[in-house]
């Protein structure tokens, strides 16, 4: 874990309200593995506003990649920042994916959620996995669905679906995705879901996961303060008691998470 | 060369800076981007008799000028505190810093006076037998704002506040440190019933008990309802408690709140402080640690002080 000076490299819109940022990171590029992230601190905010947590999308040849959703005060200001500013950086952080898994990898996406996937699936192809590999990437509209070409210039088997139907199937990701679990169950053919996206899809898998007897990665996105264990604000429920997203996440094994019903 | 040792109570401290309780873990987990050399101590989360689980989620909210956090002291109890965290603690930071890790001020709260006792009963024991061990003073924590049946309930009645010091006193010989709350109309019977109790410092300030309300949902922002605000925006109302505690006593003043830079670390120390904690801060900038340490050091060079303890109090009219 380091605090790293990165000067920004590249910083362009992807779609809408989305954006890709390229910083330049020799000693955490190196080190850093699919599903962990980043701490970055945001420049132009004032002094006592937080870092921002984002998962890596890619780290490669000294560089780490970020695609980021503009939610909120942090992004925004963190959209003005240019080509040639520099960024502190803490990182790597959190536990990921294990980038070996044993028969089909189904990534699961929402929005994007598909970031930390698109590491993994290049982890894992760069690894030697034998077996398929499947995006199942969902979004309200076409809009939010990214790095799709990425994922194909890859070799990774390609699934959408919108809220909308604007691309790929009309609803929600799990309807391409059970299509899949039906097939491979009836092969007989073992897979693991490596998810990524917002809660209640992360729930659906985690559910289905533990209901078929399959290994599921479950990556949680909560609000963090610190990044590294100390300030205990990032729960999530587990089998453990509240677990701290930062340092005991955020990926977690399907099975140990707890879901408490919504107020 | 300035001297930059404190004593804060008995507690010798190599450098004038601590990390205020719950910003810091439990000291380790900042390893590798905190100068440890730079600390004269590191402060460690509240602990208690047994684990606790800490309040709901959302537990903190981000506004301009700080931060508002019900936490609700989630951590370990003092079992696996002693057995493992202080062993652990020693062992990384010695070898991540090339030096031996700064002495741990220990925060601990609880639900009744005997708990309290009990803690510091045992972290002195723990202290007797094992010279040299990182455990160097207890931080009573009477103020925590976000849990109801926790030290808050201690930290209001003057009386009350008396009795449980003088409990704690009892059982240990360790430095013993009182977190006083900065929300009471006057601290000055707070800080007299610590001295009554035979506090051997105090700690000022904990955070500002404070609500944020989403308005679109019409609800509290925090699952607890209420927190504690901590950060820049909260320094000068903790200066000026800093100022009325120096001048009601003689207990040396562990100064907290909203250091942002070491400005506000040598205000602490000129209104009365004779070391000063980190805290929100450290959320964004660990790297203040060295940025504050270092101008302390500079403007004792510049105004011609040779020790930072020459600070403590200087204020000028």
């Amino acid at each position: 874990m380091i605090n790293e000076k990165c000067e920004i490299l590249k910083h362009e819109e992807l779609s809408a309200g989305y954006r890709l940022l390229v910083v330049n990171a020799p000693g955490m590029a190196p080190i850093l593995v699919p599903g962990q992230f980043v701490h970055v601190k945001v420049p132009a905010l004032e002094a006592s506003a937080l870092r921002r947590p984002f998962s890596v999308f890619d780290a490669e040849d000294g560089k780490v990649s970020i695609l980021y959703k503009t939610v909120g005060r942090g992004t925004a200001a963190l959209n003005a920042a240019n080509v040639g500013d520099t960024l502190e950086v803490i990182g790597p952080l959190g536990h990921g994916f294990p980038v070996e898994c044993g028969g089909a990898a189904f990534l699961v996406g929402g929005g994007f959620g598909v970031a930390p996937l698109y590491f993994l699936a290049k982890r894992m192809i760069a690894g030697g996995h034998k077996g398929r590999i499947a995006l199942f990437a969902g979004g309200r509209t076409k809009e939010d669905l990214l790095a799709i070409d990425d994922f194909k210039a890859l070799g990774v088997e390609v699934h959408l679906a919108t809220n909308d139907g604007s691309a790929g199937e009309k609803g929600l990701v799990t309807v391409p995705l059970d299509e899949q679990i039906v097939k491979h169950l009836e092969r007989g053919e073992n897979f693991e879901f490596f998810a990524c996206g917002p809660d209640p899809m992360l729930k659906a898998i985690a559910i289905k996961a533990v209901g078929l007897g399959k290994k599921g990665w479950i990556s949680m996105d909560r609000h963090m303060i610190c990044g590294v264990g100390a300030c205990y604000a990032c729960i999530q429920k587990t089998v453990r008691g509240n677990s701290r997203c930062c340092i005991e996440g955020p990926v977690f094994a399907a099975e140990d998470l707890v879901w408490e019903e919504a107020k | 060369m300035i001297d930059t040792k404190v004593n804060l109570g008995g507690l010798e401290m190599a450098a004038p800076l601590t990390t205020a309780s719950g910003t810091f873990g439990y000291g380790s987990e900042y390893a590798g981007l905190v100068d440890y050399r730079k600390l004269g101590a590191v402060t460690a989360k509240g602990i208690r008799i047994g684990k606790w689980p800490g309040n709901p989620m959302p537990r903190h909210c981000e506004v301009p000028g700080g931060l508002v956090n019900a936490i609700g002291l989630q951590g370990t109890g003092i079992d696996h505190f002693l057995g493992i965290t202080v062993p652990w603690y020693a062992e990384s930071i010695e070898e991540v810093s090339g030096a031996k890790a700064p002495p741990m001020i220990v925060n601990i709260w609880g639900g009744s006076v005997d708990e309290y006792a009990e803690v510091a009963r045992r972290l002195s024991e723990y202290a007797s037998a094992n010279p040299g061990s990182p455990v160097g003073a207890i931080e009573c924590n009477v103020s925590c704002p976000n849990v109801k049946a926790g030290g808050h309930t201690f930290g209001q009645d003057p009386a009350v506040l008396n009795g449980l010091v003088s409990a704690v006193r009892k059982e240990t010989s360790l430095p013993l440190i009182v977190k006083l709350a900065p929300n009471v109309p006057d601290i000055r019977p707070y800080v007299k019933a610590c001295e009554d109790g035979g506090a051997d410092a105090l700690a000022l300030i904990n955070t500002i008990p404070a609500m944020v309300i989403d308005i679109e949902k019409r609800r509290p922002v925090l699952a607890n309802r209420t927190g504690g605000l901590s950060g820049r925006g909260i320094h000068p109302a903790a200066v000026k408690v800093v100022y009325d505690a120096y001048r009601a006593t003689k207990l040396p003043i562990l100064a907290m709140g909203g250091v942002y830079e070491a400005k506000d670390a040598i205000e602490f120390m000129l209104a009365g402080a004779t070391a000063v904690a980190l805290g929100t801060v450290l959320f964004t900038d660990p790297g203040a640690v060295g940025d504050v340490y270092d101008g302390m050091v500079d403007y004792c060079e510049r105004h011609g002080f040779k020790a930072v303890a020459e600070l403590t109090g200087s204020l000028e009219g």
